[in-house]
């Protein structure tokens, strides 16, 4: 090595550059006005966090990254050379790879067939898919990517179609990989599986980009952040640096309150009660086993635990979604008789409001007009006989949003076309405005920017103060903490202790939702519930949306 | 013996029945796997066998009128994706207006230019698709049990049934073990997964209606200018729909494609050959029960055997790049 060759030195120079440079990035949709002048700077084998709310325009800025969109103005640099991305192939090109938040899988063909398609080398399938196998082999040993390469993506879990994803994306030659919300699927388990893989990655050279909301996973991972606000890049800052109140109030622009202020409680007579409930899933497997509580008019009651542990069924079968097998549901001392289509319905009339855990599934129906779903399950009180009374739907809309501070404030815009916030906000309205006796409300801030948590929390408060029982499932501890005035925890369909909120502390929190036991006898260690058989473990690591897909089948 | 020929003369006017619908089902097929449902075929079916016996009429060649009736299905092709990829309108309302605009142009064209009611002038043999006497096949015909399978059953179809044929291996192995099959089989199934790996929707859809419209348009050159000798009124009798029933319920893969067009045709066949004939027991039946046979067992199988058929998940909906 005596001497360098120029072609060496311009390698050398070029791993001095940035992996990323944008420079001046401006983009309008209409009259949005999506990226202001967005100047980012992303070094070479970090990990890269970008926040921001929703409809901050981070998705935009990486879509034109990639490819996707183009800019109206602006500049992008990749290894120091200035490229005008036309299209995704040319960014594929270059070396960016992005894993999107919705994947782009073709569902009835193999994970191989999903790698190679759109980077086959020849007119010829056989050769392109033997030499991705061993492509493939030598992915999954350096990065932990196992998959297997010729089972089905409609038969994997979502946390190993994502794996594909990146696979493809690495497949391709990827040296810089975006990851849009990667986490917004993932079970627990699953986020940790991929975070595992993203520090491979990184330490192998790899350049990161992690698009995502949730200041949790920017201060686990993230070297250097990067905050947007409303179409604008507002801070780059060193992740060690920083710290989770200063990224928020960056993203919002004002101080926000991740401590929920609320009075203390005054909880009255016992409204809602369950003795001895025990409830399967679609498979027919118990997933609540034998849970008894009670939430008293004036209170709200949290339910914590690792995902998966029973909580969706356990609402499901309060809110008549879901049959019971065992044990009886009390509504202000009389037994609710859940049973039949129209169980969900008869408890609505009966004085419990639901606000489900994916609003997208059950919540709402998104090619609806944002009126039609304010009123969707109250329907009947609006006209009488078979006429709707469309006028008195609309007022009802109206005196939501305003209440609500739903924006856009359009009883006509199509549903799907609001924010994921406002969109909670909609379900939030037509559940709360109904004045029930119980609110039972699962995952409220799911997918949900900041404004808007503080916003629903708050209104989750109100409702209590007005002498509602509140039943609460989330899967952000930090959440059922600020919120409830008594945790309950569950692990493995069983209730494994009670806390009290102002007392108890994250670790004896966290201990209790591993299945550790109050006089430290450890139920089993880990994050994940035991499981006995591979299709429990397969049900685990599925989502309740891919479960449901499934029981479509026949 | 006598069963032995008669089954022999049953399967191959089988086959002679099938091919049409085979060719417009494999159409269906290129078109579907991508995404773009076809109920315009039987249009396309109808066009092109006016146009391929309309030039074959004038020019006497039949080589000329299949050229004339994969151009007419290639023009229909094109109104369909520009209507349904470019202009993202609704699939299936541009292909019922291509088969209301086939049914009404053959006929007035027809009238127009031949002042034979819709009908095209009869073609001679030599401007024709005739059967092709394959090697060995006059010297076999005698030979036991082989030689009239040979003879009838392989030997003695034009070239058009023979290139049927070899469509489906040639469509299998293009759809599963080329490039192109797998980008046509995720273009119909996810768009955007193909739009993300930066290739052309537009662009595949297109090459796949062009397969479609060669293989509808010799298809429909089969029916005038190979199966009849000119153009007939609504010639194609449903053909093109009943091609879509038959993709429905080979699930749209070509082997079962080729299968299920057998099937058809052996219903339709059996169906001429029992007309008229004294049942035991029973006696004379009908023609009408008769003819329905086929249509009956068809609601039967695809009732009840079939299980459930899953469409290409995009087929039917124009493909918009936005979030």
């Amino acid at each position: 090595m005596a001497s360098t060759t120029s072609s060496q030195r311009l390698e050398t120079a070029a791993a001095q550059a940035p992996a990323i440079e944008l420079r001046g990035i401006n983009k309008h949709f209409g009259a949005v006005h999506a990226n202001k002048d967005i100047d980012l700077v992303v070094k070479r084998g970090t990990v890269h966090g970008i926040v921001g709310e929703n409809g901050a325009g981070k998705s935009t800025l990486m879509s034109i990254l990639y490819g996707f969109y183009s800019a109206d103005s602006g500049e992008i640099l990749v290894d120091g050379q200035r490229h005008d991305i036309t299209d995704s192939r040319h960014a594929l090109a270059l070396g960016i790879g992005m894993v999107h938040q919705h994947f782009m899988l073709v569902e009835n063909f193999s994970v191989l067939e999903n790698v190679v398609l759109g980077a086959e080398d020849s007119p010829l399938l056989g050769k392109t898919l033997s030499k991705a196998r061993e492509q493939m082999k030598a992915l999954a040993r350096d990065y932990g990517l196992e998959v297997n390469p010729d089972a089905l993506i409609e038969d994997l879990s979502v946390g190993q179609q994502q794996r594909v994803e990146i696979l493809k994306a690495l497949y391709r030659g990827a040296e810089i990989l975006i990851l849009d919300e990667p986490t917004g699927v993932l079970t627990p388990a699953e986020a940790d599986h991929l975070f595992r893989i993203l520090k491979t990655l990184r330490d192998e050279g790899k350049t990161i980009i992690l698009i995502t909301h949730k200041l949790r996973e920017i201060m686990a991972i993230t070297d250097e952040v990067s905050v947007m606000r409303q179409g604008a890049m507002v801070a780059t800052m060193t992740t060690s640096e920083t710290s989770p109140a200063e990224l928020a109030e960056a993203m919002v622009g004002r101080r926000v309150l991740l401590q929920v202020e609320k009075g203390s409680a005054k909880p009255a007579e016992v409204r809602l009660e369950v003795k001895n409930l025990v409830v399967a899933d679609d498979f027919g497997i118990p997933r609540v086993k034998s849970v008894s509580f009670s939430v008293r008019a004036g209170e709200i009651v949290g339910i914590a635990g690792v995902s998966g542990n029973g909580q969706s069924e356990l609402l499901e079968a309060i809110t008549g979604m879901r049959n019971i097998r065992e044990g009886a549901i009390f509504l202000n001392g009389k037994p609710l008789a859940l049973t039949g289509d129209d169980a969900a319905a008869d408890a609505r009339a009966a004085g419990i409001a639901h606000v489900p855990e994916d609003r997208h599934r059950m919540g709402l129906v998104t090619g609806f007009q944002e009126w039609e779903n304010a009123i969707l399950g109250y329907q009947d009180k609006y006209g009488s006989g078979p006429a709707l009374d469309i006028g008195g739907a609309k007022a009802a809309a109206r005196e939501h949003i305003g209440k609500f501070d739903i924006r856009p404030p359009d009883t006509e815009l199509k549903t799907a076309n609001f924010s994921g916030g406002n969109q909670q906000k909609i379900v939030l309205a037509r559940e709360m405005e109904r004045d029930p006796d119980v609110l039972v409300i699962g995952q409220p801030t799911r997918g949900v920017d900041i404004g808007a948590i503080e916003f629903i929390h708050n209104e989750i408060i109100r409702m209590r103060d007005a002498g509602k029982a509140v039943l609460l499932v989330s899967v952000e501890l930090d959440e059922v903490r600020s919120l409830s005035d008594r945790i309950i925890v569950m692990f493995d369909g069983h209730i494994v202790g009670e806390a009290d909120p102002a007392t108890a502390d994250e670790g004896e929190l966290g201990l209790l939702m591993a299945g550790v036991t109050h006089d430290g006898k450890a139920a089993t260690v880990g994050t994940t519930p035991d499981v006995k058989t591979v299709t429990e473990r397969r049900l685990m690591e599925m989502n309740p949306q891919q479960i449901s897909d499934k029981d479509a089948e026949p | 013996m006598q069963y032995y020929t008669d089954l022999i003369l049953i399967l191959d006017s089988t086959v002679r029945l099938a091919v049409p619908l085979l060719l417009a089902c494999l159409a269906g097929l290129y078109s579907e796997r991508a995404g773009i449902v076809d109920i315009g075929l039987e249009g396309k079916l109808l066009g092109s066998a006016f146009g391929a016996a309309t030039v074959a009429a004038v020019t006497g060649s039949a080589w000329l009128g299949l050229l004339a009736g994969i151009g007419v299905a290639l023009c229909f092709s094109a109104v369909h994706g520009l209507a349904s990829i470019n202009l993202k309108g609704n699939q299936t309302i541009s292909g019922v207006a291509l088969n209301f605009l086939a049914a009404g142009l053959t006929t007035f064209l027809g009238q127009a230019w031949f002042q034979r009611g819709g009908m095209t002038p009869q073609l001679g043999n030599d401007q024709r698709f005739t059967p092709i006497t394959l090697p060995f096949a006059n010297e076999l015909a005698d030979v036991p049990i082989i030689g009239g399978l040979y003879s009838e059953l392989i030997s003695g179809h034009n070239i058009l049934t023979y290139f049927a044929f070899i469509a489906v291996p040639l469509t299998a192995f293009v759809l599963f073990s080329t490039r192109f099959g797998l980008r046509l089989r995720a273009v119909g199934e996810n768009p955007k997964a193909l739009d993300t790996a930066g290739m052309s929707v537009t662009r595949l859809r297109y090459q796949a209606l062009i397969i479609t419209a060669i293989l509808v348009g010799i298809g429909g050159t089969y029916l005038s200018v190979a199966q009849s000798s000119g153009f007939n009124n609504n010639m194609s009798a449903g053909r093109g729909y009943i091609a879509l029933a038959a993709l429905i319920f080979a699930k749209w893969r070509p082997w079962p494609a080729l299968l299920v067009c057998l099937l058809f045709g052996f219903l339709d066949a059996l169906q001429f050959r029992l007309q008229g004939i004294d049942f035991p027991v029973i006696g004379q039946v009908p023609v009408q029960a008769i003819q329905v046979l086929p249509y009956l067992l068809t609601i039967i199988l695809l009732a009840g055997f079939i299980g459930r058929a899953v469409a290409p998940k995009a087929a039917g909906i124009p493909y918009t790049k936005e979030r």
